[in-house]
């Protein structure tokens, strides 16, 4: 298995937008600084995940765990809004999503 | 990132230099009672936020479960479409973060969709069969729906937005199609008809009302232009959400003329996602997203594999209805129909009422009569679908019926159809009222017959000299006589027996 | 078997010791439960087992078994008995933070299905127990709202994630409480209090409304003083459940009665090479295999096993647990419920998204966000998610490999006592470390069981750990109660009974 790249500070910028954390430059340094080491740590999988291994993604095999089209409780619209920061005409308020150029 | 725009290519010269390929990307939401993953119904239009569980609103510790009904949905769709059905197959998150997304990313299906490599055969309006490779069909949900407030509702210049998550989680299956080449300067229709094709197709599969207008069924369109059929595939555009068949038209239309365009300023075509205007016909770009590509699907970790057994494909497969294409055949071969007939009545939309006229027991040829005709014209006039007509298929099975039983002729029959058109209600009831029945009782024809003979000697003289034919001319006097409601079959008869001469 | 008989505190009973007290009619529950918020109020102060305490609640719910119970009414066993509930499980009408500023504040609108279960058998619940943020960690420290301290010694750490349950029975303030464990949040607190854990088989317990950090991992279980008292709890909350497509659709078999059988004779017990080694504390060795002796001696057969792809499973969990839990947390975004941070120059909703996340989310949360966003990232996926999949088959061959030749695997629960407050804060793989032994049963869906094996360094609670196959979690009990029974007779007493007194402590 190929050495994966060290992972630096823009690696962890990149990361953070991806998923949607702002980071203080600190952190991204402290990430940055950390994330090789860890890595390094857990990389080993690679050395016995060969070819012929499966993948396990659930750790107790079923299928076709159904439900029946059966409608059931729905919330009311105040349950619903109960945790809302902001909320306008039994609708969630969330900021402008384009930003102004 | 901004495009520069260039000139808009005529559309004829744009398709004599270039060569168009498509690819079709049909979602459509599934008639369930409830959700993809939970019990809230699957309604319309209800008050915001109330069609909807702790599952729907994606609220922390809740956990989706597959509806078995939208797993049998998306097989017939698949088995509709021709695909081979997939012997497990799971779902998985596509992660990206958008506010109408309750858990930042949409549950559908990645590498393994549960149908997969299918066709369908497109009809278009000349009859030419255009056969669309499908590359998959996949099931996933909905997302919410957002309000912007500010600048004139639209995102741009929004100050903020609001979400109604009452379709979050309802279920949808994707279709994408593999790139459709060889379509030429038909592109547009080829577009178009596609997605009727498969609108037609959900509707007989009875799996989603299958509403354009509603959203029901939504398509995005891609489009990309090479030099010659044989050069490699350019680079497409993605134009999403377009949802009615004029609208595709005029999208693949459109960006065939402003790729075209570009390519002619030596320029390259930018791979994005677009936005089709419904105003002027033109698409414009959408958001460049840095990380749109990087949606880090995995497996859906709570949620298992979907595993159709064999026997279930089977059943399903056996229970199909007959799809639009062969009862188009079917229907064409029982009526009788000319292919160019047929062809006129499927795109009037005439066949379903055809249909079930002939099934209240008129002939097909006075059914597609009626209603390639006067109802044709009336639902124009009035700018309406046929089916959208106060005159029902039972009603004009009942109208036919008067005729061939000659109780109304045809003159009738058109003032009938008036009254029934009001809304006045059914034939039989305004014959009656309205004493408009055709006059057959001997006695009463007879007098009219004799004082025609008496009145035209000289018509007489004619007909008796061997010229049959003159004998409208004593027909006309005795339906004037009978304001039109004499049985002039009849009449005819009576004047040949007193006047002596065989028809 | 372990009551106190010298004290008439009833917060000192087994809860199977409360609930037959309430039986016979020696105590009534509101009295129960008013001693355990009395507890509470005389030592939470100081060991901040509890983010939340919900007295009117509890009274209410203590009040009204009484009622019922004095009307004749059939109750479950364990009505009228107080529960202590981990803040990642979602209570309808109770604050739930999963110990997140993020969430701070949230009344959930709907229950937990075992919450539901809790409170259709009528157990008061007297509050929610402090956690690490998310589950995320080995110590509690990384809650929000500052750390647990372990009753034991007031400057160690009660473990981690449900260091707050561990704490919450370990003194006395609850009989029974709720504890989640990914790889190792209900064991490893378990072991570092004294106390007993159990993280039963993937799916026995429903996770809907667990806050989830990883789904594939997540397991819901018992926290209590005795083996039996997890038994009779994980009876409770056990069971299928159609909004959980994991939930394992076999009925629970009578775990109690396995608890109490108190027989090993030809149970034959593996001992895991891998998990034994230099990486565990001397005396947490010493008294692991005192356990494995007193069980030779009832009659069990001691085997060793070798579970060789053991080496690889931090690995695989330091993967897998940060790439779901990555997912999972996307939702936490300011714009539904919870923290919503808006920052000054024209916000949007990626703005306010980014500004939320950044502010509501601690430092541990961003490290596992980050880490698992790499994970699954384009051209990374093969190499680390793809592979640690593959481990965890390797993993789960391990252990079938393992039960063909013994019917329950043994080893320490963590490698160590509990260790000081803030001593592993500033390295995250020496925290990572603790997990080591408690991992492998997550990876591979089994489930586990820690009890107390004696006192080790610095004179703090070691302890020992069972695993059983999947489905199997009957037999953690069979041998957890019996080595219990002959350890607590080897002490002449419960090990608890011999933590200090504690703070605001009336003795
Ligand atoms: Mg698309
Ligand atoms: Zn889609």
């Amino acid at each position: 298995m190929d050495l994966m790249p060290a992972i630096g500070r823009e690696d962890v910028a990149r990361l953070a937008d991806l998923a949607r954390i702002q980071l203080s430059d600190d952190e991204i340094a402290r990430y940055a600084g950390e994330f090789d080491a860890i890595m390094d740590a857990v990389a080993s999988v690679s050395e016995v995940a060969t070819e012929d291994v499966p993948a396990t993604s659930h750790p107790i095999p079923m299928t076709n765990v159904f439900r029946t089209d059966v409608v059931t409780a729905t919330l009311t619209q105040e349950e619903a809004l109960s945790g809302a920061p902001e909320a306008e005409d039994g609708r969630f308020e969330v900021p402008q999503i384009l930003g102004e150029e | 990132m901004t495009t520069i725009e260039t000139d808009l290519v005529d559309y004829e010269d744009a398709t004599d230099r270039y060569d168009p390929v498509l690819g079709i990307e049909v979602h459509v939401e599934l008639g369930t009672a409830t959700k993809m993953f939970d019990g809230a119904p699957n309604i319309f239009a209800a008050d915001p936020n109330t069609a909807i569980t702790p599952v729907s609103l994606g609220l922390p510790g809740t956990l989706p479960v597959v509806n078995e009904k939208a797993v049998e949905y998306a097989i017939r769709i698949g088995l509709a479409l021709n695909c081979e059905i997939a012997e497990s197959c799971r779902f998985a998150r596509k992660q990206y973060f958008y506010p109408d997304l309750t858990k930042n990313f949409q549950t559908s299906q990645y590498d393994e969709p549960i149908a997969h490599d299918g066709w369908v055969d497109v009809e278009l309006e000349d009859g030419e069969i255009v056969r669309v490779e499908i590359e998959r069909a996949h099931m996933e949900e909905d997302a919410g729906k957002s309000t912007h407030v500010g600048g004139s509702g639209r995102i741009q210049g929004a100050t903020h937005s609001l979400v109604d998550y009452n379709r979050a989680g309802v279920p949808l299956v994707e279709i994408v199609t593999r790139p459709i080449p060889g379509v030429g300067k038909r592109a547009p229709e080829v577009a178009a008809a596609y997605v009727r094709t498969l609108r037609d197709i959900f509707r007989s599969l009875d799996v989603s009302e299958a509403r354009m207008e509603r959203g029901n069924v939504r398509a995005d369109v891609n489009v990309s232009l090479r030099e010659s059929a044989e050069a490699p595939l350019g680079t497409r555009t993605e134009t999403k959400n377009v949802n009615s068949f004029r609208s595709i038209d005029r999208t693949v239309r459109y960006e065939i003329s402003r790729q075209a365009g570009i390519l002619d300023a030596g320029q390259h075509v930018v791979q994005e996602t677009r936005h089709f205007h419904e105003e002027d016909g033109h698409t414009s770009a959408g958001r460049v997203k840095s990380d749109a590509e990087d949606y880090r699907y995995f497996p859906e970790p709570d949620l298992v594999p979907v595993a159709p057994s064999r026997e279930w494909v089977e059943q399903l497969r056996a229970t199909l209805p007959e799809l639009p294409a062969a009862r188009r055949r079917r229907l064409r071969e029982e009526w009788g129909f000319s292919d160019l007939e047929m062809r006129d009545v499927v795109n009037a939309g005439a066949l379903d009422v055809i249909e079930a006229t002939v099934e209240s027991g008129t002939s097909a040829q006075s059914a597609r009569k009626w209603w390639m005709g006067e109802l044709a014209r009336t639902a124009s006039e009035q700018g309406v679908e046929l089916d959208e007509l106060a005159a029902t298929p039972a009603q004009i099975a009942e109208l036919q019926g008067l005729i061939d039983e000659k109780k109304i002729n045809d003159k009738i029959a058109r003032q009938v159809l008036g009254k029934v058109l009001e809304g006045s209600g059914d034939p039989s009831a305004i014959v009656e009222s309205e004493g408009l029945a055709v006059v057959s009782d001997d006695s009463v024809l007879t007098g009219a017959v004799d004082q025609a003979i008496a009145d035209n000697p000289d018509v007489v003289a004619k007909i008796q000299g061997g010229k049959v034919q003159a004998i409208g001319a004593l027909i006309g006097p005795i339906m004037k006589a009978t304001r039109g409601q004499a049985d002039a079959g009849r009449v005819r008869e009576i004047i040949m027996e007193k006047l002596g001469v065989q028809g | 078997m372990t009551q106190n008989s010298q004290s008439t505190d009833p917060t000192r009973l087994s809860a199977a010791g409360q609930a037959k007290a309430l039986a016979d009619g020696d105590v009534t529950s509101e009295q129960l439960t008013r001693a355990h918020l009395d507890r509470i109020g005389a030592v939470d102060g100081d060991l901040n087992a509890f983010l939340h305490v919900s007295e009117d609640e509890a009274l209410s719910t203590a009040r009204d078994v009484d009622q019922r119970r004095a009307a004749g009414e059939q109750l479950h066993a364990l009505a009228g008995v107080p529960i202590a509930v981990k803040d990642v499980v979602v209570t309808k009408g109770m604050p739930t933070t999963a110990g997140s500023k993020i969430l701070e504040g949230w009344v959930p609108p709907y229950d937990a299905t075992l919450v539901e279960k809790l409170r259709a058998a009528r157990l008061p619940i007297l509050g929610k127990t402090n956690m690490d943020e998310f589950a995320m960690g080995s110590s509690t420290e990384n809650s929000a709202f500052g750390p647990t301290r372990n009753p034991w010694d007031r400057d160690r750490i009660p473990g981690g994630s449900g260091g707050g349950s561990a704490a919450a029975v370990g003194a006395y303030e609850a009989p029974l409480a709720i504890g989640t464990d990914t790889g190792g949040s209900i064991r490893q607190p378990a072991s570092v209090t004294g106390t007993v854990g159990v993280k039963p088989t993937y799916g026995s317990v429903s996770r809907y409304g667990l806050i989830a950090m990883a789904s594939s991992l997540d397991q819901a279980g018992p926290c209590t003083r005795t083996v039996e008292d997890s038994a009779l709890l994980h009876e409770l909350i056990a069971g299928h459940d159609a909004r959980d497509s994991t939930s394992l659709p076999e009925h629970v078999p009578g775990f109690a009665e396995a608890a109490r059988r108190q027989d090993v004779k030809g149970l034959r017990v593996g001992v895991i090479e891998q998990l034994e080694g230099e990486g565990f504390a001397p005396e947490v060795r010493a008294r692991f295999e005192e356990s494995l002796a007193q069980l030779e001696s009832a009659g069990a057969e001691i085997v060793r096993v070798s579970c060789p792809n053991f080496e690889y499973a931090l690995g695989a969990y330091y993967l897998i647990m940060p790439s779901e839990a990555s997912s999972n947390l996307a939702k936490f975004d300011g714009m539904r419920y919870g923290m919503r941070v808006v920052p000054e120059d024209h916000p949007t909703a990626e703005s306010v998204m980014k500004a939320s996340r950044g502010a509501g989310f601690g430092d541990e949360v961003k490290r596992r966000i980050l880490l698992g966003t790499y994970a699954l990232s384009a051209g990374y996926y093969d190499a680390y998610y793809g592979s640690a999949q593959k481990v965890r088959t390797l993993v789960q061959r391990d252990f079938s490999a393992a039960f063909e030749k013994v019917d329950v695997l043994a080893s320490p629960t963590a490698p160590t006592v509990a260790f000081r407050l803030g001593e592993k804060t500033d390295d995250p793989l020496a925290m990572y470390m603790n997990d080591i032994a408690t991992i492998p049963a997550n990876l591979a869906g089994v489930p586990g069981l820690s009890l107390p094996s004696g006192l080790a360094e610095d004179g703090l609670p070691a302890g020992i750990q069972f695993l059983a196959p999947a489905r199997a979690d009957e037999r953690l009990y069979r041998a957890g109660g019996a080595l219990e029974a002959l350890l607590e007779d080897s002490w002449g007493g419960p090990l608890l009974d011999r933590a200090p007194a504690l703070a605001g402590e009336v003795k």
